[in-house]
This record gives structure tokens, sequence and C-alpha cells, in this order.
């Protein structure tokens, strides 16, 4: 049985017969990374919004089921719903500078979920933020845990919202793209980081990324997503070998590299386009008179 | 003589306000610290760097949107170094910029077509609005959207407007910056194959400032490596990828994850 097991999941925009979701299945164990890729409006986020219950207000959720460690996410009563994510599960977010609050030093931004959703007195949640911080390898964690977020660099304020999410032991993670704002030689310290977290808390790992080298170097499984619709899952070596959807062979040929220039940064043609488009517009077709 | 740029010891200086006294003058940031080199006409050229290595000032000075603090920067043999504006106007038409954000630098009250045009306008070309029509033509945009807003566009469109207001004035030079790293891997392959089709037949020079060196790799003759607002590094794309001869470059290279799980990267 997995951890993570998301089944028929289908979200959409009030007010509206629109679908942001198309009925996504999925499962993560722990220990696993699973990547989520697709082009911006595949929906990728947006399961990881469904899961953690941080869905925008103008979307909800019309139907599937969000099992977590064997129990129905969906099914319960909002307020246990909430309690259970924030003792399970935790986000890692895109952007270290507008995740963290400007205007409050670091120790409460780590410390207050651990005080109001797991109980801890504040001594404890206080030690717990210091090793937390040592442990993504902050040199003097108690200075930072002093600091402003605008003291402190880019890199280091990612250092410090993984750490925040790894505080509380969660079983299931989502990070949703968590480099893209970063350097590439950052960004290599930051996937190392993450991954040697991951694999020494045995967490479930839900990574959000459009770039198809990120999830080769630090994903097991994949997921490929188009207008909300799963087009392809598999682990992550068979992908590479052969992709298993004329829309991720494109997606991969549109992948630039810098070993192999002349295949690569081919624009996905516009006959996969459209076929991929069919496929989305057909599902939805299949719904309505299902 | 072949070269449209000829920068000698640039240097650039901007006031550190992060740390200006309450009193008295801020105290200087070097950020280019004495860059040499050449661009020839007809070459692309990368320039790539981590945050903070002073590509993006590079980029501005070249242009003279920033006034350098030391050296030369001469565009075909005429020192601009210190230029007044009356006096850069004629060069403001044939040294153009494409920008980063797309969302930004288009003006979101302005229709597509006032947007290619207002350029065109300022300088005085003939026929202005069928010359935006043709450079929509020219990146592959049906003439349509000359009447429609930046927002009803997706990024990799709104990207293609500012490569048009870009080509319409028929620059000798165009600076782009960063102007695909916020789009998908789909829409950034087709920018840059439109924006090196154009370049490459309306015979233009062109700089291509970005983090990414598999970008640079497909679309750049040369790259030029900046560390710290310094070049550590510059020579023919091939060469350099090849045999990176800085320890940076190397840590760059090492640093892309390319799409392969099999290979050891971390």
């Amino acid at each position: 049985m997995s951890y993570l097991h998301i089944e028929n999941l289908t979200v959409g925009l009030k007010g509206t017969g629109d679908r942001l979701l198309r009925g996504v299945s999925l499962s993560v164990d722990a220990g696993e990374v699973m990547g989520l890729v697709g082009e911006s409006g595949a929906g990728k986020s947006m399961i990881g919004k469904a899961i953690l219950g941080i869905l925008p207000r103008s979307a909800e959720v019309l139907g599937g089921v969000i099992e977590m460690d064997g129990e129905n996410l969906l099914a319960l009563p909002p307020r246990l719903r909430r309690q259970r994510i924030g003792a399970k599960a935790a986000l890692i977010p895109q952007d270290p500078l507008t995740a963290l609050n400007p205007s409050r030093r670091i120790a409460p931004q780590i410390t207050d979920r651990l005080v109001d959703i797991l109980g801890w007195d504040k001594a404890r949640a206080r030690d717990r933020a210091r090793e937390s911080l040592a442990e993504v390898q902050i040199p003097d964690p108690d200075r930072v845990l002093r600091c402003y977020p605008h003291e402190l660099s880019g890199g280091m304020r990612q250092r410090i919202l993984i750490a925040s999410a790894f505080a509380a032991e969660p079983k299931l993670i989502v990070a949703d793209e968590p480099t893209t704002a970063l350097d590439v030689t950052v960004q290599k310290q930051i996937l190392r980081l993450i991954r040697d977290m991951q694999a020494r808390h045995n967490t479930a790992l839900l990574f959000v990324t459009h770039d198809l080298g990120v999830v080769a170097k630090i994903c097991q499984k994949m997921t490929v997503l188009y207008g909300g619709m799963v087009l392809e899952q598999t682990d992550v070596r068979s992908f590479f070998k052969a992709p298993g959807h004329p829309y991720s062979a494109a997606l991969l040929a549109a992948t630039p590299r810098h070993d192999d220039p002349a295949a690569s940064l081919t624009p996905v043609p516009d006959h996969v386009v459209q076929a991929v488009r069919a496929e989305v517009a057909a599902a939805d077709r299949m719904q309505r008179h299902g | 003589m072949d070269d449209i740029y000829d920068v000698q010891g640039l240097r650039l200086s901007l006031a550190d306000m992060a740390r200006k006294p309450l009193f008295g003058p801020a105290p200087r940031l070097e950020i280019l610290k004495g860059l040499t080199f050449r661009i020839r006409r007809g070459e692309i050229v990368g320039i790539v760097g981590g945050s903070g290595s002073g590509k993006s000032t590079l980029g501005r000075a070249l242009l003279r949107l920033l006034e350098p603090s030391g050296g030369r920067v001469l565009f075909e043999g005429t020192d601009i170094t210190h230029l007044p504006e009356a006096a850069l106007r004629p060069y403001r038409r044939r040294i153009q910029m494409i920008f980063q954000d797309p969302m930004s630098s288009l003006n979101p009250r302005h229709r597509v077509g006032q947007i290619i045009a207002a350029p065109l306008i300022l300088h005085g070309v003939e026929a202005p609005h069928e010359t935006a029509l043709r450079a929509l033509d020219q990146v592959g945009l049906p003439r349509s959207f000359a009447s429609r807003y930046p927002h009803e566009l997706s990024g990799g469109q709104r990207q293609r407007v500012g490569i048009a207001r870009a080509i319409a004035l028929r620059p000798d030079f165009i600076l782009a910056d960063e102007i695909v790293s916020g789009l998908d891997v789909s829409s950034q392959a087709q920018v840059l194959a439109i924006l090196k089709d154009r370049v490459r037949d309306l015979g233009l020079t062109l700089a291509f400032i970005s983090h990414d060196l598999s970008v640079i790799r497909r679309l750049c003759d040369r790259v030029i490596v900046l560390y710290q607002g310094q070049i550590v590094e510059d020579g023919p794309c091939d060469e350099v990828f090849a045999h990176p001869q800085a320890a940076y470059t190397r840590e760059l290279l090492a640093a892309i994850p390319d799409p392969d799980p099999d290979t050891d990267w971390f």
C-alpha cells in the first residue's frame, strides 16, 4: 500500500464547467521520488495544492480520492483534514523570496507550525529548528534563526525552507519547482540536499518541475501531464530510453542539452500539440456522456 | 575593421545604497572589473555567468543604458563611452534590446500593433504600421495579433512580440537578456528558433545573455563566461564546451542537469 494514493482526482474551476485536473491517478511510496512534469497550465502544481488542501479559492475538488497513510483526506471533516495534512505532509515552495515573511525573523517562521499543529512547547520547537538548520548544513544556526529573510541569500533561504519542511518529520513532501529561481550551481547543491534529506528520512516526495534534466537526476518515477490529464506514468529510466507518448517525446526533444546540441531545442511540432489537445477534448466528451 | 563592438578595459561601479551612511556618499560597488573583448559583425555571442556576475550590467553598458566608470566602448569605431544622450540618439535605433520579462516590458494598456509601431514612429520610420505588421509575419504571429493586448498572449507569444519590436527597426545589434528563462521548454525552443533564423537572415549581430549553458551551446557561435565581474573565458562555443579552461566554466558545465538518469551527476 502506497503512502500517497490518488485516484481519479478531478478539480474544477468554480462556477464553470472547466476542469483543471481530469481524473488524475498516481501513487507514491515512502522513500520514493515522483516527478510531475508538464508545461505551465498542465496542472502539475494543482495536484500538489489539492493534496495539501491549498487550492486557490476559485478551484474546487469535484471528485476522486486522495489517500494518505490509508485514510481518504477528502472524506474527513475540514478541521481534522487540516490537522492530518499539517502533521504528515509539508511543502517546499518555489520562490524563497515570497515564501518567507519579510517582517519576521526566521525562528518563529519555522517553529510556529511545530507549536500550533504538533502542540510542542516553544523550547522544544526551537531546539528542533536549530537541529533542522544544522541538518541542511547552515553554518551558525543560532545566528540564522535571529536573521530576517533579507539578510540571507537565495540559496540560504531555500535551505531554510527545506529545513522547515522536514522539521516536523512529515512522511510526504511536495516540492513545487524548488530550484527554478536559483542559479545552476546553487540548484545542484539544493537538489543534492533535497535528495539526501529525502533518503535519510525515507520521505515520499512529489517533485513538481518543468525541467526534464532535473527529473532525470532526482526522481525514480514520473508522471507527464497535459491539460490536467495524465499522458504517461513510468519509471524514469524507461522514459529517457523511450518516452511512451508522442507529446512526451516532443517535450524531451525540446529540452536543451549541452552535450548534444544538435538533438535539442526542437520546437514541439504543431501536429503533436493538436493531437494531444484532441485527446483532452475526447476525455471531456467521454466524461460528459459517461 | 569588422568589429561592431570593441570594448577595452570596461569598468562600471554603482553606488551601494544598502550601505549608504546617513550623511555622505554611498560606497561604490565594483560590478565590472575591466572587461576587454570584441564582437564581430554577424556573430551570435553568448554571455553567461551566475547571478551577480555582472552579465546584465555588461549588456546595459553596451547599450549605454548605464554609463561606464572606466575603459572604453567603441561602437563601429565611435567611442560611445561617455557620449551625451542627444549624441547617442542616432545610435539608439541601431542598438536594440529584448527584455527578460515580457509582462513588464510590454505596455499592458497598448495593443501589440502600437507596441511594435511606437519606436518606429519615434525614429521617423516610414509606414510604421505596415512595418509593424511585417515584423509580426517575421516572428510567425498572425497579423490579427496587432489588435490584441499583451495579457491575451501566452508567454512565448509575448516574447515573440518583443523580438518583433526589436527587429522592426532593422537594427545592427540586438541584446537579448535572459529572454527564455521564464518560458516552458516547448515555447523556449520555438522562440530561440525564430530568433536565430531572423538574426541570420537579417544579418544582425546578437548578444545573448543567459545563465543556461545548454541554450547558449545551441544558439551561439561564441561564449563569454563572466565570474564576479571578470571574463574568465572567451572562445568559440565548440572549443569552450569541449575543453573548458577556467575552473568556473567547468563548474557551470558540471552543474547542468542533463536529461540522462544513468550518469552519476551528484
